[in-house]
């Protein structure tokens, strides 16, 4: 137990155990200190100096975000020589800024942008000098890098090595020349990223932003030749929400379906429904392979930016991988297969567009090598969540006012298993049902697998189903993979059964989900919000389990046969690719 | 600055490649001993390029751009390697009023290099560099252990001659 410190804030007192930082000491008695650099558990480096403050016994003033408090401490958080000091600290980062806010992607959810107005810069040109001028890395298929608009606050660095154990980006040289940039100058696209655009998320500016496919889409919507057809993510009805005012954890299924409809999209779909093909898949295939002990731990294969960490970073584990594709994947593959032949239409005319809270899937759909129509791609273009707002926002749709719709059939129905794989733990939650009744063919007496839901990194279970014992892990942002792997490596731990996302808390947490700023995002735990809106949506949907999944039982009465089929391998099921680090 | 990435192609012997990886066994995978191992690196190749860096970044497990990151960040680690000649110009205050700055754009222009790199035959490295303590003598420069000093522009095409 730490003993608790009295500290007064701005004059008001307040007890809070030692160890607190100032800002959360003040944030305890409502008072916020502006920050910019600091991320909660991520970067806490008190490099920008804008939440400086006036503290008792120090020389100083001194970063809030990392100063500790200490008894008796008396602290100021808004004298007017701080308030003086945070505007010539913005007014030097705007000096080296490209101030292009009329047409930068971020406008309205920049941080700094915002920070300048709180504190009313009235001169952005305030110190005029030398500017350090890049060229924007558009080399990843993901996403570009505008280092004239970075400020060097290496929230995104920091997110690329703590969370996700990749560490591609970091700062190079020093001084003025210091840049964000990789190992050698390399453009992002020849280095080991895997694509998960977690530091986009964290970016406070413009600098970082994914690839906007926006006008791709457009332009298909306008071609009368194509039929169109857009299939949204489970994580994403839980996300787009906050994009138009909705509070955080919203689920906005209807409006999403309806704003969709209103861009002009043929029909509109449920990645829920391919999810729930995908457990078909993958419960079926680790029923086999535990049966065979072959090639267990058995890892799951939704997430493409853990694909690309797995392929890159631990080649050794792809004979692990579910050979499933991803519900992204067999979405497409369903789509100009089963519906192009049900429909009668030339899958060369299907465009398929996915909504995904997920930079990766803009990678993954550029993996051509095991697509179900050879030469044609599953996918045809991707939109991150923050791409279909702009897109939205842009045809003047009012998104808040639309009356609720519902999906299209053959594909609108997704069960309650499908909705929480946006969640970490709810592939596994999701398979375990399944093969619990597949085992068992028995009715599962509670649908909710407790041990494995919750945002901690790294979960464990053991499950008996009809006799076997089946040992589970569920981890999420690839350093927790790192460690799982590690530990099933060294012998230390047995699994059969191991889902990984690559984004902290999974897809409600994706690199394409919309923005929350560090004010946020250091006060409210984003990844439990967004999951308790998913597993909420589960308890109300009808069907829970993916086997009972009306849509699914046609797919395979009419198409696939059955459950790993020889068709179903043919068209669901991928391979991958050993890929360099560097 | 920001330094010069050297184009010249990896020359490592394998017995440097075998000192190095003595000298990462030795840290243990104590990554806090990144700088010293690179320390020892730039002693034994003379500097750090990307098959060096990449050596080390696996054998500490650390992300090669953090090896990059601190490689770009201190001045005495060098991208590119020394010639067999290694010119100094000193920038010190002394020598940049007497204007050392000029006699450093000729040597550019003769060799055909930025500060921070090497000649393509490996002959000469050129760097700037701060005081030497010979004032006296400014503006100066060092070729290896020699010392040239009361410069001008029009002298260095001599000198560079008696090292051809």
């Amino acid at each position: 137990m730490m003993a608790d410190v009295n500290v007064k804030i701005n004059g008001i007192s307040v007890t809070v155990p030692a160890g607190t930082t100032i800002l959360d000491a003040a944030r305890k008695v409502g008072i916020n200190i502006p920050t910019l650099c600091y991320l909660r558990d991520v970067n806490e480096i008190g490099a920008c100096r804008i939440c400086l403050v006036e503290a008792t016994g120090a020389r100083g003033p001194v970063p809030a975000c990392v100063a500790k408090v200490s008894e008796g401490m008396e602290v100021q958080t808004n004298t007017p020589k701080l308030v003086a000091a945070r505007k010539v600290n913005l007014e030097l980062l705007l000096s080296n800024h490209k101030k292009e806010c009329l047409s930068c992607v971020r406008s309205g959810s920049c941080e700094l942008q915002k920070l300048c107005h709180d504190y009313g810069i009235e001169d952005e040109n305030a110190f005029a000098g030398a500017k350090n001028t890049y060229e924007i890395d558009r080399s990843a298929s993901h996403m570009y890098r505008d280092n004239e608009k970075c400020i060097l606050c290496r929230r995104c660095a920091a997110v690329c090595t703590v969370n996700q154990a990749v560490g591609v980006i970091g700062a190079n040289a020093r001084g003025f020349d210091t840049h964000i940039g990789c190992a050698f100058e390399k453009p992002l696209g020849e280095v080991g990223c895997i694509s998960c655009g977690q530091c986009i998320t964290v970016c406070p500016t413009g600098a970082l932003s994914e690839r906007d496919d926006t006008a791709k889409v457009a332009a298909a919507l306008e071609d009368p030749a194509k039929h169109v057809i857009v299939q949204t993510a489970p994580a994403v009805r839980v996300g787009i929400g906050e994009e138009f005012g909705y509070p955080m954890g919203s689920v906005v299924t209807g409006k999403l379906v309806a704003a969709l409809r209103a861009l002009g999209f043929d029909k509109v779909f449920d990645t829920n429904f391919s999810a729930d093909l995908t457990i078909m898949e993958e419960a079926t295939e680790f029923i086999t392979r535990y049966t065979k002990k072959d090639h267990l731990p058995m890892i799951t294969s939704c997430s493409p930016g853990w694909i690309k960490f797995c392929e890159t970073y631990y080649p050794e584990f792809i004979p692990n991988l579910s050979t499933c594709k991803s519900p992204q994947g067999m979405f497409g593959a369903t789509a100009k297969t089963y519906y192009a032949e049900k429909m009668g239409i030339d899958p060369k005319d299907i465009y398929v567009v996915s909504v995904m809270p997920c930079t990766a899937k803009k990678f993954e759909a550029e993996r051509l090598d095991h697509t179900a129509v050879p030469g044609l791609p599953d996918i045809d273009a991707v939109l991150t969540v923050r791409e279909l707002a702009r897109m939205i926002k842009k045809a003047g749709i009012l998104f808040n006012e639309l009356p609720d719709d519902t999906y299209d059939l053959p594909f609108g129905l997704g069960s309650g298993a499908g909705t929480i794989f946006g969640a970490t733990g709810g592939v596994m939650e999701a398979a375990l049902r399944t093969a619990y009744e597949t085992l068992t063919k028995e009715e599962l007496p509670k649908l909710e697998f407790e041990d494995v839901r919750g945002t901690q990194g790294i979960k464990e279970a053991t499950y008996t189903i009809a006799g076997n014992v089946i040992r589970v892990a569920v981890c999420s942002g690839t350093v927790n993979a790192k460690k799982v792997l590690e530990m099933v490596k060294s012998g230390e731990k047995q699994y059969d059964f191991i889902e990984v996302m690559a984004c902290p808390g999974g897809c409600v947490n994706g690199g394409g989900q919309p923005i929350q700023p560090a004010s946020v995002r250091n006060f409210t735990d984003v990844r439990a919000v967004r999951a308790a809106g998913l597993y909420n949506d589960d308890i109300q949907l009808p069907v829970r389990k993916s086997h009972e999944n009306p849509d699914i039982k046609r797919v395979y009465e009419e198409f696939f046969g059955e459950p790993n089929s020889h068709k179903a391998h043919e068209i669901l099921h991928t391979g991958y690719t050993v890929r360099q680090k560097y | 600055m920001v330094k010069k990435i050297s184009k010249l192609p990896f020359q490592g012997t394998p017995e440097q490649e075998a000192k190095l990886k003595d000298v990462i066994a030795a840290a243990n995978g104590d990554r806090s001993r990144l700088m010293a191992v690179m320390q020892e690196a730039q002693a034994i190749y003379g500097y750090l390029p990307y098959e060096v860096q990449k050596m080390i970044a696996e054998g500490l497990d650390v992300p090669m751009e953090k090896v990059y990151g601190v490689a770009t960040f201190y001045a005495q680690f060098a991208l590119s390697p020394k010639g067999t000649y290694n010119i100094s110009v000193c920038l010190g205050t002394a020598c940049y009023v007497k204007g050392s700055q000029q006699v450093l754009d000729k040597l550019c222009e003769l060799l055909g290099i930025e500060p921070g790199e090497c000649t393509n035959d490996a002959k000469f490295s050129l760097e700037a560099c701060r005081c030497i303590g010979a004032c006296g003598l400014a503006p100066v420069m060092m070729i290896n252990e020699d010392v040239y000093g009361r410069l001008t522009p029009d002298m260095i095409p001599d000198i560079l001659k008696k090292y051809e």
